[in-house]
């Protein structure tokens, strides 16, 4: 059984946090995840950085830009992945990038590196039209490529991504980019509930999740996972002087957030109600 | 072979989310061709408004100069001041088809952002323009122009401030808006179906004057020469000639020269990668970062080109050449002088191309060069690299 599979069959809902590999810098970079492990994130999103984040939103395009600026390599990030791979034996690792990163070493070479220590691929920009050029890569090396489908996804495409899909689905859960948001938008729930029917894999929501409230709406829209990234890439910005306050800061945002995925422990006697009737 | 492949080139390398966006378009796009109706109001607005055909001027100086027959496919003459109305009426019209409410476009001469507030003005639908702040000050007229013809212009701080980080702006719009707004891309760059669309608005350039040249000539050109940013005007003069046997240079910018690494000639010195939507050469790192470019034409400095030059560079059909600054920046004085007409300093790539290769024609070779724009948006530029000297 894979990392992921051993996740999802062992915890539900789960927390998924995203981070930029080499953000603020390649040393601070590894604390960073080892700090988002130990806080209590169940599957590590690592993020290659990209020069053209068209899919993010400002707080994690200037993630990527201070990992470039501080010599990120793609070495680097492999590097890094087999540190945090060696902190955390279990926790699933998904290499999150953009396609020309993987073209220009070569789809083989790059999941055959990826597949040393992380458990799966995602590639934002390569939709399902497009991805025989990695599909058997993938395979051979025994990585899931994390499929991703949006509000925007027509039925009949989903199911032509959910045939190549593996590991669990990301739901994107608006239209836009990555960034935080006030709130999230009402469709989540029609989401899940439409790929819920065409897919047994485990469901997670990411992009716009911001706080606990968020979390609770996502894992009550039925998903098995959130998938926080802003949020966190904003701390490590906004403490990107104090290592020490960065962590604090980072932990205790995990903590709170993960308050999301439990109903509230104050008795809801309305809610109580309805799940004994 | 898939969709939108020009040879290997091409595809649709963009986010899950604006799939449906990119199929949209691609629908519309098959209807509007086949619509009488669309070729009709296309067509009034290309000759009523924005004054097609434009000339295909003979250049007895020039000529005399040379000692070959050169001919200036006057681009500069339309309504705007460059090629790119050709493209924003087209795709205007066809948002107004799907029933769009909202224009975006990326710019970074300011010709094509300024094209799309003049189209979207015309044809009554409001314009965002998002252009890096570099350009925003080094095309300041044209940031003007825009502003008077009622578009907003948003400067892109982020990245290398240039046309590059223009596009990804315009596409994170996109995304967050793609019911209500079209994205109006500008050159025939990004995915699927866009290289193809822009190429197909574009080709007036190359039927014109492939008829005029007959016209006054009785036969074809030896030589067509266009700039090359991300290639549009470039497609648009050769794509009716390519049948023929007729040689076809694209200029690229050469920058500071192609050995001092700043510069923006992504065929000549670049390598197959993925870039903002589309397989074509890049100039791109070893790891596939995108590199930083530099020319002095803001609408030339950019690290990709559009995929379908991709495939003609490789097939040979169409030989890519590069101009450095210093060469555009004589041609754009010469011609100034010699002519005058000032162009463009991205149709000065072109033009200072024929300066040097004119050599290579006899005394009846027919050489014709895209004049894609004029140069009025450069002058204040150019005077002040000069000292404030012509
Ligand atoms: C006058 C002129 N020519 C050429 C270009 C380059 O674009 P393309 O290669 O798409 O024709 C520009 C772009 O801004 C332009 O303004």
């Amino acid at each position: 059984m894979s990392r992921i599979e051993a996740l999802f069959a062992r915890k539900n809902p789960v927390f998924i946090g995203f981070t930029v590999a080499g953000d603020p810098d390649g040393e601070r970079s590894f604390g960073v995840a080892a700090t988002m492990v130990d806080a209590g994130v169940d599957l590590l999103e690592i993020a290659v950085p990209y020069s053209d984040p068209v899919a993010d939103g400002p707080v994690i395009e200037r993630a990527h830009v201070r990992a470039l600026r501080a010599g990120t390599t793609l070495d680097d990030v492999f590097a890094l992945v087999r540190r945090v791979r060696k902190h955390a034996p279990d926790l699933p690792i998904v290499l999150f990038t953009y396609y020309n990163v993987v073209h220009r070493r070569g789809p083989e070479r790059f999941f055959s590196e990826a597949a040393a220590d992380a458990d799966g691929v995602l590639i934002v920009d390569l939709p399902v039209e497009e991805s025989d050029e990695v599909a058997p890569h993938a395979v051979r090396y025994g990585i899931d490529r994390i499929a991703l489908i949006a509000p925007t996804t027509s039925p009949e495409r989903q199911h032509a991504i959910l045939r190549e899909a593996s590991g669990f689905v990301y739901l994107i859960s608006l239209e836009g980019v990555t960034g935080e948001r006030d709130r999230l938008p009402p469709g989540i729930a029609c989401l899940v509930g439409a790929v819920r029917e065409k897919t047994n894999l485990p469901l997670a929501v990411g992009f716009g999740v911001s706080c606990p409230e968020h979390v609770r709406i996502v894992v009550e829209a039925g998903a098995n996972g959130v998938i926080v990234g802003s949020a966190l890439v904003r701390i490590i910005e906004e403490h990107s002087s104090d290592e020490a306050a960065m962590d604090e800061a980072l932990a205790t945002a995990i903590r709170s957030l993960r308050g999301g995925l439990v109903p509230d422990p104050e008795p809801d006697i309305p809610r109580h109600k309805r799940v004994e009737g | 072979m898939k969709p939108g492949r020009y040879g290997i080139y091409g595809g649709q390398y963009v986010p899950e989310t604006l799939m449906s966006a990119l199929i949209e378009v691609e629908g519309t796009y098959a209807r509007v061709r086949e619509d009488p109706e669309f070729s009709r109001r296309l067509s009034w607005y290309l000759h009523e408004y924005a004054g097609r055909e434009t000339p295909l001027t003979y250049c007895g100086n020039l000529s005399r100069d040379l000692g070959c027959r050169v001919y200036l496919k006057r681009e500069d003459l339309l309504h705007g001041g460059a090629h790119k109305l050709n493209n924003t009426l087209g795709q205007a019209l066809m948002a107004k088809f799907m029933g769009k409410r909202r224009l975006i476009a990326e710019t970074g001469a300011g010709q094509h952002g300024v094209a799309t507030a003049i189209a979207g003005a015309a044809l009554g639908l409001p314009v965002e323009v998002y252009m890096g702040e570099v350009d925003t000050r080094r095309q300041a007229l044209n940031v003007f122009r825009m502003e008077l013809l009622g578009a907003r212009v948003v400067p892109v701080v982020s990245g290398t401030r240039t046309l590059k980080d223009a596009i990804n702006a315009a596409m994170r719009d996109w995304v967050a808006n793609l019911r209500e707004t079209h994205y109006l891309l500008g050159s025939c760059v990004g995915p699927h179906p866009f290289p193809r669309i822009v190429r197909d608005f574009q080709s007036v350039i190359g039927e014109e004057a492939r008829r005029q040249i007959l016209e006054r000539e009785g036969r074809l050109p030896d030589t067509v020469v266009a700039c090359v940013g991300g290639g549009s005007n470039a497609i648009g003069i050769f794509s009716p000639f390519s049948n023929d046997d007729v040689r076809l240079v694209g200029v690229e910018a050469g920058g500071e020269g192609l050995e001092s690494g700043h510069h923006g000639a992504s065929l000549s010195a670049g390598s197959v990668g993925v870039f903002q939507g589309a397989l074509s050469y890049l100039l791109q790192d070893a790891d596939g970062q995108a590199c930083e470019t530099h020319s002095i034409a803001a609408g030339l400095d950019h690290p990709s080109v559009g995929p379908e030059h991709a495939m003609l560079k490789d097939s040979g059909r169409v030989r890519y050449e590069a101009v450095t600054d210093a060469e555009a920046l004589r041609a754009f004085r010469y011609l100034s002088r010699t002519e005058g007409i000032i162009p463009a300093l991205e149709s000065a790539h072109a033009v200072a191309y024929a300066l040097r290769a004119a050599g290579d024609l006899d005394r009846d070779g027919i050489i014709v060069i895209n004049l894609s724009g004029r140069g009025d948006k450069d002058v204040a530029d150019v005077a002040m690299i000069h000292g404030g000297a012509a």
